[in-house]
């Protein structure tokens, strides 16, 4: 998908004023905050997994070459292929190639953030080979030829009329011509359209939530099982995943299992949860003959040791955009790329450079709440901090920012001089906002003013300046 | 703890107040407000004359180097003091949680953060925690709602604390709004880069405080209580917007936040 993060601060205005987007949003911002709440009440020890997750992806990420290794030892071993794509356009690639190596016209895909990343529907598109989206928000998206707006949920930004419509418009020509109302129908609709489009691919495309080395398994978690069908109909499976997503054990993915599904939906455990390992044996009633793991690296290898290593714990269960507060706002579009809310705020800029993200890691009031939620505990305020100051040495912050905070900061080091100016600045402001207590508009403060009464200073001067004319008088005024 | 303290000293008496540079340029009750409930409570206060701002403004802009020049001179003006109070969650949070790291590669001058950070208090958490104040002289007719502003909240658990000398006063109900820890949408300099952002923010916690029913609206930071001011009264709200520390000092019969002088309630 083409990146317009750059292009924030305009999408997240068309967003404020989209009335279908802000309807949306305002179901999701208490949906799945009280089903994460109640999820981690009803479990005393919920802290202490997320401290042994953190711990797990911490553990993983300080000897990724070795468990990466283990992990494509034991893939080849059962028969599969492994991949190493350290670019975008090698996964591409390397995928394209696949497909053509069996001939495939249609790819049916499951449950990958990781393709959209890599814009890989383009790809195949351009090659003649159709991609056919299985998860119901990506099918709907997919039909209404938009990115995806949450992580886990990815039509979450369409009301139920507008995935009407889209059904109405789409379906039609297949014989559906009744526009639908209710939910369920909806679904089923979507069921039986996708079931024949299972039957037809000859390649399943998938993600995974976690790649386990101990035995080679790629790990996928749905509520819809359509991975299921994905990756046991076509004669071939390809795994897409990005290095971070290995973890050395099956006991280590039951905790991060635990955390995810809590974190995302409030759920106990995600409806399906599959583990795939290796093409079909001779003794297998059904799966592919050819099992292929695509390894993206993409820039995350040169994250590792840096401080910003963090970021590559997550483990996309979308909680911290589901209790932030900007994106609650503006939804996932204006964050103009495949990541969005605050680890997309991260790892945009990380994968794009921070020239088209800088935005991002700036949009935020650094209210933390992604940082009490995320299941991995990872520093969301900090990392979106440590972009401000790459930024910032960079010189990209904007001119007037960087003038003003010369200024502040030159006369901030100066106390007496600081008293005299703010002291004076109170007067005239105390003064001039005398009669109402307040301004409804204020040269230089048109941002805060278009939407929001100043309170003027109280009277009587500073604090500084009261203070010392009381003569530091411990007593009231 | 500072060189030559025992340990063993259960009650800091001598205190230091960081007056905040909004509550110095915009809001000096509410020092005075924090000096009175300190004393109250057996403290004697000090305003060491130097102190400007807590750095923070440079310090979420990105600009490291001057975060860390301010944070020296601050560390520099509260030396030697047992403790230092601050009626603020977000400038205590920032003498506590990131002046350390701001000193990695300065073994003496991250021990003296450490120091500070070791020494440095939100006001009410200090009050309940530290000083164990359960009750203020206080009274107060009427119903209050409490937003729990975010560094505070969840940098230095504030949360209980404000409430636990709300409850003590007289005449005083609580009424809880919705979802008091979601963010006002003030952020510092996010609230005028990205105003309507900030304005989408600030309305949905203004209609949370109207529906609560509350008269008065609390917090404990200042930038965040002149968002939800300037945003309540934009909208013809009734609702007055005060510091808690005001309304704990008995100071509630000034007029509040963005109300004209002559005021009263
Ligand atoms: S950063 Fe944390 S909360 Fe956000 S998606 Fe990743 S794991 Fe979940």
């Amino acid at each position: 998908m083409q990146p317009s993060a750059h292009a924030f601060a305009a999408n997240a205005s068309a967003a404020l004023a989209d009335p279908n987007l802000q309807d949306s949003l305002a179901k999701l911002k208490v949906g799945f905050s009280e089903r994460r709440r109640q999820a981690a009440e009803r479990l005393p020890e919920f802290e202490q997994l997320r401290d042994r997750a953190r711990d797990i992806k911490n553990h993983t990420l300080a000897h990724l070459d070795f468990y990466l290794e283990e992990f494509e030892r034991k893939v080849l071993a059962l028969g599969g292929h492994v991949h190493w794509a350290p670019t975008a356009a090698d996964a591409r690639r390397i995928i394209g190639e696949l497909c053509r190596s069996v001939g495939a016209r249609t790819v049916a895909k499951s449950k990958s953030m990781v393709a959209e990343e890599i814009a890989l529907n383009e790809h195949l598109e351009a090659m003649g080979v159709s991609p056919i989206e299985t998860d119901l928000g990506e099918y709907i998206i997919q039909l209404r030829n938009e990115p995806p707006s949450h992580i886990i949920a990815p039509a979450v930004h369409l009301t139920k009329d507008q995935v009407a419509d889209t059904f109405l418009e789409h379906h039609r020509a297949l014989g559906f011509t009744k526009r639908l109302t209710e939910r369920n129908d909806l679904v089923a609709e979507a069921r039986y359209v996708l079931r024949q489009k299972f039957l037809d691919a000859d390649v399943g495309l998938t993600g995974a939530n976690f790649l386990v080395a101990e035995t080679g398994s790629s790990m996928l978690v749905t509520n819809e099982g359509n991975a299921d069908l994905s990756n046991t109909l076509p004669r071939m499976h390809i795994v897409l995943a990005s290095i971070e997503k290995v973890i050395p054990t099956l006991e280590d993915a039951a905790v991060l299992l635990r955390v995810l599904a809590r974190s995302a939906t409030g759920q106990e455990s995600s409806a399906y949860t599959t583990l795939n390992t290796g093409p079909r044996r001779p003794e297998d009633p059904d799966g592919p003959e050819q099992y292929h793991v695509v390894l993206l690296d993409n820039g995350r290898s040169s994250v590792l040791g840096t401080e910003m290593q963090d970021m590559l714990r997550c483990i996309r269960c979308g909680a911290c955009m589901n209790h932030c507060p900007v994106y609650g706002a503006i939804g996932g579009h204006a964050y103009g790329w495949v990541y969005p809310g605050p680890i997309g705020a991260v790892l945009t800029p990380q994968l794009l450079g921070v020239e088209e993200a800088a935005n991002l890691p700036n949009a935020s009031t650094f209210c933390g709440r992604c940082e009490s939620v995320c299941p991995v505990r990872i520093p969301l305020p900090k990392l979106m901090r440590h972009w401000r100051e790459r930024e910032f040495e960079r010189h990209l912050t904007p001119r007037g920012v960087r003038r003003g905070l010369a200024a502040w900061a030159w006369l901030a080091q100066r106390p007496r001089l600081y008293r005299w100016m703010t002291g004076f600045a109170n007067r005239l402001l105390a003064l001039f906002g005398r009669a109402e207590g307040r301004y409804r508009s204020l040269p230089l403060a048109g941002g805060w003013t278009r939407f929001r009464d100043f309170p003027a200073p109280e009277p009587g001067g500073t604090f500084h300046a009261r203070w010392a004319r009381q003569g530091g008088a411990r007593t009231r005024p | 703890m500072v060189a030559g303290v025992p340990s063993s000293v259960s009650a800091p008496r001598r205190v230091a107040l960081f007056v905040t540079c909004l509550v110095d340029m915009f809001r000096p009750s509410v020092g005075f407000a924090a000096i009175k409930l300190l004393e109250d409570a057996g403290c004697i206060v000090e305003v060491p004359p130097v102190q400007v701002c807590c750095g923070q403004p440079a310090y979420n802009s990105g600009d490291r180097r001057t975060a860390r020049t301010i944070a020296a001179q601050v560390i520099d003006a509260f030396d030697g003091y047992e403790a230092v109070v601050a009626p603020s969650g977000s400038c205590g949070g920032m003498l506590i949680h990131h002046y350390p790291g701001l000193f990695e590669d300065d073994p003496s001058m991250r021990a003296r953060a450490e120091s500070l950070a070791s020494r440095s208090h939100e006001l009410t958490s200090f009050l309940v925690d530290v000083l164990g104040v359960r009750t203020v002289s206080a009274r107060h007719a009427g119903t209050v709602t409490y937003h729990d502003s975010c560094s505070g909240l969840r940098e230095l658990g504030v949360k209980e604390q404000p409430r636990e000398l709300l409850r003590h006063i007289d005449g005083l109900t609580l009424s809880e709004m919705r979802a008091p820890e979601v963010c006002c949408g003030f952020g510092g300099t996010f609230c005028v880069k990205y105003p309507d952002i900030s304005d989408a923010m600030v309305r949905e916690k203004a209609t949370d405080i109207a529906a609560s029913g509350a008269g008065t609206l609390l917090a404990g930071d200042l930038g965040c209580l002149m968002n939800m001011a300037g945003k309540l009264q934009r909208e013809g709200s009734a609702v007055k917007v005060r510091h808690v520390a005001e309304i704990l000092a008995g100071m509630d019969d000034q007029p509040a936040i963005g109300e004209p002088p002559g005021t009263t309630r």
